[in-house]
This record gives structure tokens, sequence and C-alpha cells, in this order.
């Protein structure tokens, strides 16, 4: 069996970001689900945090290749 | 186990996937990518020409379509991230998303099939760019002093925090944005790519090599799967180029306002 142990802990600190996107978007959705016209404002903001969020994700399979 | 069924052994897609030779001679400098970049260019400043050569106050097909991405990346990103400032903004931002709309879809275009924007050097590139306007339009409308001044000591915080807070607003705005940018776009089309190669890669290795049974039915499986993932693929990459102009049009933004 080949592969690269990177690949496993990629995997876990892929974790984190996972919660983080998950909590934004519960949030923004409960928040429409209250007041549905506010989408449009709330759709551009949950976009926002999402990329912040997954800018974690992102740099973690970099180093998972790179390193 | 696999390999014990068949001669030949499945390689798993990897980096390695995403270097090509040039197309013309051992050192050219025209390679895949930077085929897919000159042509995506030439089809977008067709497109935006058509769209725009007799532009009516009753728009044609055409002209709706380039109006409305166009009216797309001033209402919905220039006007809602930096205000009615943003205008002045609207044209590089509308460039910038085409620009990555179009080579991020290659990677699903028959024939193209590759992701420009996951060779590093594009989106780093872009994001220089992004960085060198944000920079330069806070620098003159707060000054030199001012922009530093804001950026490192922004009001409403208690100043004791001010040697924790100053690096790390200094890290995070001049250091991590442009890397971010970076990162964000290229490994997201990266990644995407790399997983629409081992489902339909595998798929073809389980069909055509392993056969049988089991390789028939986790053959199928794995294509269907493919092409499941290519329409996701389409979705995220038109995400990717909008994030990657949200952010920018944030950043200008943000360096326009004082905040005091």
């Amino acid at each position: 069996m080949e592969g690269n142990l990177n690949m496993v802990g990629y995997g876990l600190a892929a974790i984190g970001p996972g919660v983080g996107i998950g909590l934004i978007f519960a949030a923004y959705i409960s928040g429409v689900a209250r007041q549905p016209e506010a989408r449009s404002v709330l759709q551009g903001i949950a976009i926002l945090g999402f990329a912040l969020a997954e800018a974690l994700a992102v740099i973690g399979i970099g180093l998972a290749f790179a390193l | 186990m696999l390999a014990a069924e068949t001669s030949e052994e499945f390689h798993a897609p990897g980096p390695a996937d995403f270097e090509f030779p040039p197309i013309f001679g051992a050192d050219g400098f025209l390679t895949k990518p930077m085929l897919i970049i000159i042509v995506g260019t030439a089809l977008i400043a067709l497109l935006f020409y058509l769209a725009t050569r007799r532009a009516g106050v009753v728009p044609g097909k055409l002209q709706f379509a380039g109006e409305g991405v166009y009216g797309f990346v001033r209402n919905q990103i220039a006007a809602d991230a930096i205000g009615r400032e943003g205008i002045k903004y609207v044209p590089y931002l509308a460039t910038l998303f085409v620009f990555i709309a179009v080579l991020n879809i290659a990677g699903i275009v028959p024939f193209a099939q590759f992701p420009a924007t996951s060779r590093i050097a594009i989106p780093m590139f872009l994001a220089i760019i992004s960085w060198v306007i944000f920079n330069y339009v806070g620098i003159k409308r707060q000054g030199i002093g001012g922009y530093f001044t804001n950026m490192l000591f922004p009001p409403g915080v208690p100043k004791a925090i001010y040697p924790l807070l100053s690096p790390i607003e200094f890290m995070s705005t001049v250091v991590f944005r442009p890397i971010t940018l970076t990162l964000r776009l290229t490994f997201n089309m990266f990644a995407g790519h790399l997983v629409l190669l081992l489902c339909i890669l595998g798929g073809e290795f389980l069909l055509f090599e392993v056969q049988g049974v089991i390789g028939f039915a986790a053959g199928s499986v794995s294509l269907l799967f493919g092409i499941v993932m290519t329409f996701f693929e389409g979705f995220i990459q038109l995400l990717q180029a909008y994030v990657f102009t949200l952010l920018s049009a944030v950043y200008i933004g943000g360096a326009l306002t004082h905040e005091h």
C-alpha cells in the first residue's frame, strides 16, 4: 500500500474549517428562515465568511502537497 | 488486490498530472494551460466586442448577456462591498470576474478540461494586481501615514492590546491577504480537478482493465459520480470566481473607508 501520511493529517486538519463553514451556513439558513427578505444581504456575508474559513482548509491541502 | 487481478496497476492522479510538456518543440513556452489562457482571453474579448458593437436601447441577445454579467459585478459585488464609490472599480472587477470564471470553466469544457487557474502563477499574478490596487487606493485616499495608522491602530481598542494587535493586523492585511487569495483559488481548482481525474480515470480503469462484475459495478458508479462531480465543479468554479472578485472588492472598500 502506498500513499502519503500528509493526506491523513490533512483530513484531520480539515475538520476545523468544516465545522466553521457548517456554523456559518447554519446561521445563514436560520437567518433567512426568520427573515426571508434579508436573504440578499445575508448571502454576500455568508459567502464572505465561507471564503475566509475555507482559506484554512485550502492552505492545509497546499501544505499537504508541498511539504 | 486490484493489482493481483490485472497486469497493469492503477496510478492515482497526483500533482504530476498538472505538468504539461510544451506543444511545439522541447523548450517552447506554449503549454496547454498557456493555450487555454490565450484562447480564453481571445474569446472574452470577442464576446464583449460583439456584445457592445451595436449597443442599443433595446438590447439584443448578446448585449443582454454582456450587460447581465457586468450588471451582476456592479450591483452584487461592487455596490455591496464598496458602496457608491465602487462604480469606479467595476471595470477592473468585471475583468477579474470574467477572466477567472472563463479560465476556471475550462476545467469542465470538453477537450480543454484543465482549469488554467490551478497553475499557481495565474492566481498569484491576479492577487498581486489586487494587492497593489487596494494598497494604492488606501494610500491615495488616507495618505501613507493615515493609511498605516488606521491599519495598525484601529480605533476603539484598549491601548494595552496594540502591541499584540498591530503585528497581527499588519501580517493579515499586507502579507496574508494576497497569499490567501492565491492559495484559495489555486487549490480549489487543483483539488477539484484531482477529484474529477480520480473519478473518471478510476472508473475507466475499473471498466476496461479490471472488468468482471465488480469492475463493471464499481466502474459505473465511479463514472456516474464523476458526472455529478463535473456539475458540482462547474458550480464551485463560478463560486470561486465570485469569491475572488468579492474579496478584492472588500479589500478595496476597506482601504477607502476611515474608521473613526
